[in-house]
């Protein structure tokens, strides 16, 4: 029997396999940031050990750093005292590191595919459970705990117990005004935010091959919402174009050499997925979620659900909660939810596309004077490349504000938050109660939707304007 | 990890029922960036009481904690076992203890052993006359001494050798590092690489 993408990375990184015993699973490349490195790097400090592969390691300032003024010192001491450590950390044990102000810094995930280290067919693992958005070259990326990012610093290593393989079939075109983000808001949907537990995820069908990288690494980002480790999508012609430019791509024959691997990394005809599901395209209208997990949405067309019409006493209870917490009533047409703040970044949906995007709906337009606009570059270099194609102009002509790199409001670390009962729509990945601030409520829209939004101040598509 | 065979050292008697983790550290000193120094948040809440046991002259030192049933409940902070440790504290014995606390204690190499209620009331009233009662807790020979008694104990076999043996997970991968470097020899060479920086 043949075997699916995942089983065949898995295969190739087995370095100790014992009955009974969880499998040695050697790691091709480890991300770093600020948040959950410390304790590890204190770990091997203690046990006198060194990081065993600095150059399959890479370190980067993103979760709380500010997104203003950052050639002045970090104003909240708890994020400086974890970026300053970061820095002594990457000094101490040779990792390289891109600190603020460095034009590599940004986002993880953003400045990983951008400098070309994440490749098909390689594992990759970070303390940040939004790792699986480097599945989107085809490679098996998952996100660690504290005491996991310890052992691969030492070892290069996890004992991991093999997942179960679940494909996703997404057939058919996609409207124009309808995203990738837009895919897999509608897939979380349907499979539900614990749909997803034990299995890595793989995106298949004529819907996902059309999409460029940075829109596939949208729907791999945000498999974990899905419940699953890892998402993700074999590799293809779109998926070399894309790498052939970037600084770590391999060069001469190893190009060549990589590129024929690479095409092997396809699932098998006769390979057996645990599970299947599938989703057609053609159907799918700009989604957006009326809750506070990410599998509570519907296409922007609907109305506030009503809990009464629920059949499952643990969604019905899950609705009606959610509900309050979000100040809606049910039956309102979403489009009718007027928001305070829109927040366009984050690793999902903070990469040039995104904001080149957004852009063009904003173009010559000015924002509601009830709202405020955040774009937020997932890297110094989208920053630097929205600006040489003009975006910051079109951003700050229609009123928004034009930030540096960072998480900033995704997860609320750095000053950048929602106040209490202020109403967003976001184009990151959690809608969770008071991810982006306490009290804050948060709708998770595309970028379409987002810049859309901006312009009406209720819940839009460009379709709208 | 350090390997642990036996220990022989003196006791605090805690006696409380219930001690949750987040009475061994409170939340508060959890914004720190190290795995040591936890040491001052021990029993947070409780140390401003002169009164409290780890405060009484007598009881300075211990290195055996031994404390009422359930202790460990609540929050999996991996800290309340850096906490103990850092504190100096080798052993814990109770009646009984909460699941993920046992779980990260022996992953961190702090020995967690269970024995009746009874002999933890008769080792409290043992110390308690006498501080300077030194207990030995014997993971070789499975038991638990003092003066003329001996107390024995059980504990599954896998985490007694990986303790006797000092192995922590990566203790035990290392163990096994010449597979990781084997491995290593044979990657691909287009494998990427994060050094020297190209941009
Ligand atoms: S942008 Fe948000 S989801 Fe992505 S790494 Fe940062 S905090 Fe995590």
């Amino acid at each position: 029997m043949g075997k699916t993408l995942a089983e065949k990375i898995w295969a190739d990184h087995i370095v100790r396999q014992h009955e009974g015993e969880p499998d040695l699973i050697y790691i091709d490349l480890h991300l770093i940031h600020e948040v959950t490195s410390p304790q590890a790097f204190d770990g091997l400090r203690l046990a006198n050990r060194k990081v065993r592969r600095p150059e399959l390691t890479i370190a980067t300032e993103d979760h709380n750093v500010p997104t203003t003024d950052i050639d002045k010192p970090i104003a909240d001491p708890v994020s400086k005292l974890q970026v300053d450590t970061l820095r002594k950390n990457c000094a101490e044990f040779g990792v390289r590191i891109h600190s603020l102000g460095d034009v590599e810094q940004g986002i993880v995930h953003v400045v990983g595919p951008q400098l070309g280290i994440t490749q098909p067919g390689m594992t990759i693992v970070c303390g940040d459970s939004h790792t699986s958005t480097h599945g989107a070259f085809g490679a098996l990326a998952f996100g660690i705990g504290t005491s996991e990012v310890e052992h691969v610093l030492a070892t290069q290593t996890l004992p991991l117990v093999r997942p179960k393989t679940m494909a996703i079939n997404v057939e058919g075109k996609l409207k124009p005004g309808v995203t990738s983000k837009d895919i897999i808001l509608a897939i979380i949907a349907k499979i539900g935010t614990g749909g997803g537990q034990g299995y890595v995820l793989e995106y298949r069908g004529s819907a996902i091959r059309a999409l460029s990288m940075e829109s596939r690494m949208t729907v791999c980002n945000m498999s974990i919402e899905a419940g699953a480790r890892a998402g993700l999508i074999a590799p293809d012609e779109i998926t070399f174009e894309y790498l052939k430019s970037k600084p770590h791509a391999p060069k001469g024959a190893d190009w060549d050499a990589a590129v024929s691997y690479w095409k092997t990394l396809q699932s098998d005809s006769d390979a057996k997925f645990d599970v299947e599901i599938s989703l057609n395209a053609d159907e799918l209208e700009p989604f957006v979620t009326w809750g506070t997990n990410p599998g509570q949405g519907l296409p922007l067309n609907s109305k506030v659900p009503n809990p009464a019409e629920i059949s499952d006493p643990e969604a019905r209870g899950a609705a009606e909660r959610a509900l309050t917490y979000m100040g809606l009533v049910a039956g309102t047409p979403l489009k009718d939810i007027k928001v305070d703040t829109i927040f366009l970044g984050s690793c999902t949906n903070g990469r040039i596309e995104d904001l080149r995007s957004a852009a063009d709906v904003l173009k010559g337009k000015k924002i509601s004077k009830e709202v405020r606009m955040l774009v937020v570059p997932g890297s110094a270099r989208v920053r630097l490349q929205a600006e040489s194609e003009g975006l910051d102009k079109v951003f700050l002509d229609a009123g928004a504000e034009w930030r540096t790199a960072g998480c900033s409001m995704c997860l609320g670390m750095n000053p950048d938050q929602l106040a209490v009962g202020e109403r967003s729509a976001s184009t990151s990945n959690r809608n969770f109660e008071g991810r982006q601030g306490k009290g804050g409520r948060t709708h998770l829209v595309s970028p379409l939707v987002a810049a859309a939004t901006a312009i009406r101040g209720t819940l839009s598509s460009p379709a709208d304007l | 990890m350090e390997k642990y065979l036996s220990h022989t050292g003196s006791v605090l008697p805690l006696r409380r029922s219930n001690v949750d983790t987040d009475q061994i550290i409170p939340a508060v000193y959890l914004k720190r960036v190290t795995k040591s120094g936890f040491e001052d948040g021990l029993f947070g809440a409780w140390r401003n009481d002169p009164e409290f046991v780890l405060n009484k002259a007598e009881f300075a030192g211990a290195t055996i904690l031994v404390a009422g049933v359930d202790f460990g409940t609540g929050s999996s902070r991996e800290h309340a076992v850096w906490a103990l440790q850092n504190y100096g504290f080798k052993v814990v014995l109770s009646s009984r203890f909460a699941d993920i606390f046992r779980g990260n204690s022996q992953k961190a190499g702090l020995l967690t052993v269970v024995i009746d209620q009874a002999e933890i009331e008769a080792i409290w009233s043992a110390v308690e006359a006498d501080p300077k009662t030194q207990v030995t807790v014997d993971l070789e020979a499975k038991t638990v001494s003092y003066g003329s008694k001996s107390i024995a104990f059980t504990i599954d076999d896998y985490t007694r050798w990986r303790l006797m043996e000092g192995l922590d997970d990566i203790g035990l991968t290392l163990k096994n590092i010449d597979s990781v470097s084997s491995f290593e020899q044979s990657r691909p060479s287009f494998k990427p690489k994060t050094l020297p920086a190209l941009s």
